[in-house]
């Protein structure tokens, strides 16, 4: 091609994309969210997650779209179908497990994208708001990740929705007309199955993608925390206006979740190749049994991913003949995450520059959390009883009351820890 | 200069005039938006509705008929009522004499909420006949069905002496259905509406001449 050719060649893509530029604003949403969009420099291994979460939510939805074209939402043929899918179906175990996969993979990079959050306070402000999305977004995953589990009519599937839906008859006076409602059967059933998998194609996933969108609208209004927690935009290059410790997302950025893509995808393909059950912990070995309304299996557990809250559930005893407090806990130490913007109030954003007295405090969090995660996983006769000295309660259930304690004191004491914590100073400029 | 002050005198004029609020057309806003407000919500109506039990979910639930003649002594047998599994236990004279040793232990030992049993089940068994249990086998704290434990002791710890376990959440019941302290359970299971056709022939789901 010669020079003349390729000058001749631009100049008519140049004049396309100025005809698309005065009718729909490309380039300037190209460079608003990527080209010019400026990041700080000093993003680490914990900033992977947020676009992992992009990738998984696209993967489950693509998945998903292939699945229903096999799946039958009917009581008499759904087990059949998931199986149907599963040998008969030309690659459809590969798509069901990619899919059944693909929704602890969520939960897993999203555990850590909010744990990154905690760590380097992205929720303070000015970002309140991407945090508030957020919770939302995570509160709609579990719903997502809920009515999908019901699906392939399992007993695992139809015993969670059981408890679940039950878990709204726990509110006061109103409770058993909405469990009622929700089920549109006085007990899990076909109308239950029907209604789930509108919920799970169909409303959820509209919501969670409106969400997605919010929260990075928000977060591009106010710039990307960094490992520092110091604000980027307070030191701007003179000439150009940029952040001097930003660089742009694209090609920076890009390239970087390019390699986190890569990783994440040979551990996702080693599960969905190698271990697709992982264990019975990504998929439960209960639910390759068809569902059965007259008998509970032996030991029930949700999947790893509800576990902390089912523990906190189980642990908390009813109060006056009513099982409310438990269910209100379970919710409260989900919903609590909401709350953290308001009651950190260090001086300081980033785990960098905190005490010893918050590093032992988030610490504790971790741990309960995942001994919480563990117990939720287990019958509660796992360990045997106390003596009489206790009234022989659950040794288990003891020691997941502990916890819970613990669990909530990491947010109901954060105003007093996070003030009497002794801080370092923070740096000027990110420290790399 | 003199443009100037007919341009400030124009603007000034407009503001006056956008200032002056239409009360009127405001009012007739005001009434059309929350007309049209309550249209919506007069529409959302058939949708809720439309999740609420179908009449032919209704219409389930006729009683059932069971033979019970081939429950041992000791050993129970679940029938469906309504898709619930309903418990029948034949408990054998060792397990009643043992239901009143422990009412110390439960939340209502008498049976005294009323909406957990029929008026002629509210007695020390439960039952209408001492050594024939009917229960229905949902745990009263989220609706899964307990684990038939009906020995003594075994994994449920040297102090038991039979009953049920829910394995959801760790609810205990003794052989009446009565919820043990400490459960997550809040109150004792349902005994089920149920008659005697004869010696053998139970009917879960009515208990008057009439039928349901």
């Amino acid at each position: 091609m010669t020079d003349k050719n390729k000058s001749a060649l631009s100049s008519a893509l140049n004049d396309g994309l100025n005809w698309v530029d005065a009718r729909f604003p490309l380039t300037s949403n190209v460079k608003a969210h990527l080209t010019e969009y400026y990041a700080p420099k000093n993003f680490n291994f914990w900033y992977f997650f947020g676009s992992l979460a992009l990738l998984v939510l696209v993967l489950q939805i693509l998945t998903g779209i292939f699945l229903t074209m096999h799946y039958k939402p009917d009581a008499d043929l759904a087990f059949g179908s998931v199986e149907y899918i599963m040998r008969d179906v030309p690659w459809g175990w590969l798509i069901r497990y990619m899919h059944s996969t693909g929704a602890s993979m969520f939960f897993v990079v999203v555990y850590l994208h909010m744990f990154r959050g905690i760590i380097y306070g992205s929720y303070r402000t000015p970002r309140e708001l991407i945090w508030l999305f957020g919770v939302a977004i995570f509160l709609v995953l579990m719903g997502e990740a809920f009515f999908g589990y019901l699906l392939p009519w399992g007993q695992m599937s139809y015993w969670g929705a059981q408890v679940i839906v039950n878990l709204f008859s726990a509110i006061p006076f109103i409770g058993p007309d909405v469990s009622e409602w929700l089920r549109g059967d006085y007990l899990v059933s076909d109308a239950t199955l029907n209604r789930f998998f509108a919920f799970h194609v169909i409303a959820l996933p509209f919501v969670l993608v409106g969400l997605v969108v919010a929260h990075l609208i928000a977060l591009h209004e106010v710039g990307s925390n960094n490992p520092d927690g110091i604000e980027i935009k307070k030191l701007k290059d003179k000439k150009t206006g940029f952040p001097l410790d930003g660089i742009p997302f694209h090609p920076y950025y890009t390239v970087k979740d390019l390699v986190g893509v890569s990783v994440f995808l040979i551990v996702f393909s080693a599960i969905i190749f190698f271990a697709p059950e992982m264990g019975g912990y990504f998929l439960e070995a209960n639910n390759f049994v068809p569902a059965d309304p007259l008998k509970t299996p032996a030991h029930i557990a949700p999947v790893w991913y509800f576990t902390p809250y089912y523990s906190i559930l189980r642990a908390v005893p009813p109060i006056l003949n009513s099982q409310f407090p438990g269910v209100a806990a379970m919710g409260l130490s989900v919903v609590a995450f909401a709350f953290l913007p308001w009651l950190d109030k260090s001086p300081v954003k980033s785990i960098r520059y905190r005490g010893m007295l918050y590093k032992q405090w988030l610490v504790a969090f971790v741990i309960s959390f995942l001994v919480l995660g563990y117990l939720g996983t287990v019958p509660s006769n796992i360990w045997g009883q106390f003596g009489a000295w206790m009234g022989g309660a659950d040794r288990a259930t003891v020691v997941a009351r502990i916890f819970t304690v613990v669990y909530f004191l990491f947010f109901v004491l954060m105003p007093w820890y996070t003030k009497k914590d002794k801080t370092k100073p923070m740096p000027e400029r990110v420290t790399g | 200069m003199s443009d100037n002050q007919n341009d400030n005198q124009q603007a000034d004029s407009q503001k006056r005039e956008c200032s002056q609020v239409d009360l009127d057309k405001r009012n007739f806003l005001i009434a059309t938006s929350a007309v049209g407000a309550l249209g919506c919500a007069a529409v959302a109506v058939p949708f809720v509705k439309s999740m609420t039990p179908s009449e032919r979910a209704k219409a389930a639930g006729a009683p059932v008929e069971v033979d019970i003649s081939k429950i041992e002594p000791g050993t129970m047998m679940t029938a469906e009522w309504r898709g619930q599994p309903v418990w029948i236990i034949n408990r054998t004279d060792e397990m009643t004499a043992e239901l009143a040793k422990h009412d110390d232990q439960l939340s209502d030992p008498a049976s005294e909420v009323t909406s957990q049993q029929p008026e002629y089940c509210k007695n020390e068994s439960r039952s209408l006949k001492p050594n024939l249990a009917v229960v229905v086998g949902i745990c009263t704290h989220l609706g899964c069905s307990p684990s038939e434990k009906l020995q003594r002791g075994g994994d449920m710890g040297e102090g038991w002496t039979g009953g049920f376990f829910c394995p959801c959440h760790g609810s205990k019941f003794d052989l009446a259905g009565r919820v043990f302290k400490g459960s997550p359970a809040p109150i004792n299971l349902v005994v089920p509406p149920h008659k005697y056709l004869s010696e053998n022939l139970l009917l879960i789901g009515v208990d008057t001449e009439e039928k349901a």
